[in-house]
């Protein structure tokens, strides 16, 4: 019995893969959204933080890979836990509706939100796909307007002033993808000023917050740290992250809607 | 002291055997008096069925003192039938009221196959028992007092742990059917004393193994199993259980 076997193939090795991928897209999730509060520091702000990220060059693709992979190693082993969950009751009882809420005579524990991770997950991950496709390959199809983010570049009256990687300012006319600075200032602010876009942005980062509502408290379960004694600290942490998250991120395309960024 | 008789009808899960694909039968339990356990109560409904030349139902039961685990039937939806820290046959007909309608079905797990009526197959648990829940070794009698010190707050833990008696109520209980409260139990065990030491991450690594293989479910930390429990054991030996077994990978990696 190898270490791999033991983690891959077990029940509790795909529980820790599914605790420690999710701590590691926590981590992310937790940056890009600091990240993205830069927008409230005006235009050069978020413009330099996005430059000085593109010129990490070899190390950003370390970290894109790593993600992709962790995503890849959560999505699987959660499909693969509940296909077992599946196949491991296939007669249910006639005798009550929600057995697990019914057996619960205290406290309900059985949370909508621990019931519906899969599906949360599945919604979120589509949105994430459509999230890239819109703002890191930006497909001019999917934003919603006619303009194409692929011509947003930064240009002489919005570039910050230690923009050492790029070329920027431009003087004029159309930037050089991985040469000029990229007008993320302009791209948000023309992006969430699309109301479907913004309403499917708000309902996603929602449901990644309830999803985060009991993953934040599971993965301290599945990892073996979780006692009645830190189950309290530990639930209101994952509560209270997972609000914290959801007003950082919902904050942007609402200012954009209602229109503080300017 | 006996209260007022009740007439209870009951719908029963009835299959032939393994192969059958079953139905609900109901019955009517007629002058049942409020004393009587509830295997009680299913014993004079069976008179009556015999008398009356049909096939009685059948259960599993034996100490009928709640400690050896074999009564196992869901009641109205809930293991042992919802009384805290209670198996079926230490469960008494006055926790319910005259013209109940009660709803009586066998534990439902595919790795717990129905074999007739209310009775399944449990040697699932068996298995996994086999793969590791034991101490190869003689280890004596009872040693001198104090010769082998064991902290109490471990002997306590080692003994909450002990008390399982593999009744499968964690696992009818659970959405996924899953059996990990039952091998927590059996892990930390032993795991807590002394004399499980030697073998403790085999244990951990071959139980855990074993449970995969049965074909039943994963934790996802509703808590009904620890809510069903008739000695209510602890979702935290589930914790323990995935420390035991992260420790395990991670010694037997090292070695």
């Amino acid at each position: 019995m190898s270490l791999a076997h033991n983690i891959f193939n077990t029940s509790l090795g795909r529980k820790y893969l599914m605790a420690l991928t999710g701590a590691g897209l926590f981590g992310f999730v937790v940056m890009h959204m600091l990240g993205n509060l830069t927008i409230f520091a005006g235009p050069a702000a978020i413009n330099e933080y996005a430059a000085k990220l593109h010129s990490l060059g070899p190390l950003l693709w370390v970290a894109r890979i790593g993600l992709l992979v962790m995503a890849a190693i959560h999505i699987w082993a959660a499909v693969k836990l509940s296909s077992e969950n599946k196949k491991a009751r296939q007669v249910r009882y006639e005798g009550a509706v929600e057995p697990v809420d019914v057996h619960r005579k205290n406290q309900i524990v059985s949370r909508y939100a621990s019931r519906t991770m899969i599906y949360s997950g599945l919604i979120i991950a589509a949105f994430a796909f459509y999230h890239l496709a819109h703002f890191t390959w930006k497909v001019p199809q999917i934003n919603g307007v006619v303009a194409d983010f692929e011509e947003f570049y930064v240009h002489e009256e919005d570039a910050g002033e230690n923009q050492v990687a790029f070329e920027t300012p431009l003087p004029e006319g159309k930037g050089e993808e991985g040469k000029n600075a990229v007008d993320v200032y302009r791209m948000v602010k023309t992006g969430f000023g699309v109301w479907w876009v913004s309403v499917f942005y708000v309902v996603a980062v929602g449901l990644l917050c309830v999803h985060l509502s009991h993953g934040l408290s599971a993965m301290f379960q599945s990892l073996g740290f979780k006692t009645k004694s830190t189950e309290k600290l530990i639930n209101r942490f994952a509560c209270t992250a997972s609000w914290l998250l959801f007003i950082g991120y919902v904050s942007v395309p609402l200012a954009v809607l209602f229109g503080f960024v300017k | 002291m006996s209260g007022k008789a009740m007439n209870l009808t009951l719908r029963i899960w009835r299959q032939d055997d393994a192969e059958d694909s079953g139905r609900f039968e109901t019955h009517e339990a007629i002058d049942v008096s409020p004393d009587m356990s509830f295997l009680e109560m299913l014993d004079v409904v069976n008179e009556g069925i015999i008398a009356d030349g049909n096939e009685p139902i059948a259960f599993d039961s034996d100490c009928r003192e709640g400690i050896c685990g074999t009564c196992s039937m869901v009641i109205n939806g809930v293991p042992h039938g919802g009384q805290q820290g209670t198996t079926a046959c230490q469960l008494h007909m006055r926790q319910f009221s005259d013209s109940d309608t009660i709803t009586i079905e066998p534990w439902r797990a595919t790795a717990f196959p129905v074999q007739r009526d209310l009775i399944v197959d449990r040697s699932s648990f068996d298995r996994i028992q086999q793969a590791g829940g034991f101490i190869s070794v003689r280890t004596g009698s009872v040693p001198d007092a104090n010769a082998t010190p064991v902290p109490k707050e471990d002997s306590d833990l080692a003994m909450d742990a002990a008390q399982c008696i593999g009744c499968g109520a964690c696992v009818a209980a659970c959405k996924n059917a899953s059996a990990m409260l039952f091998v927590a139990a059996k892990v930390s065990h032993l795991s807590l004393v002394p004399q499980g030491q030697p073998e403790r991450e085999r244990r951990a690594l071959s139980m855990v193994q074993q449970m995969d293989d049965e074909g039943f479910g994963n934790c996802t930390v509703t808590g009904s199993c620890e809510a069903v429990c008739p000695k209510e054991i602890s979702l935290d030996f589930i914790t323990r259980m995935n420390r035991e077994y992260g420790r395990a990978i991670l010694k037997k990696s090292c070695s």
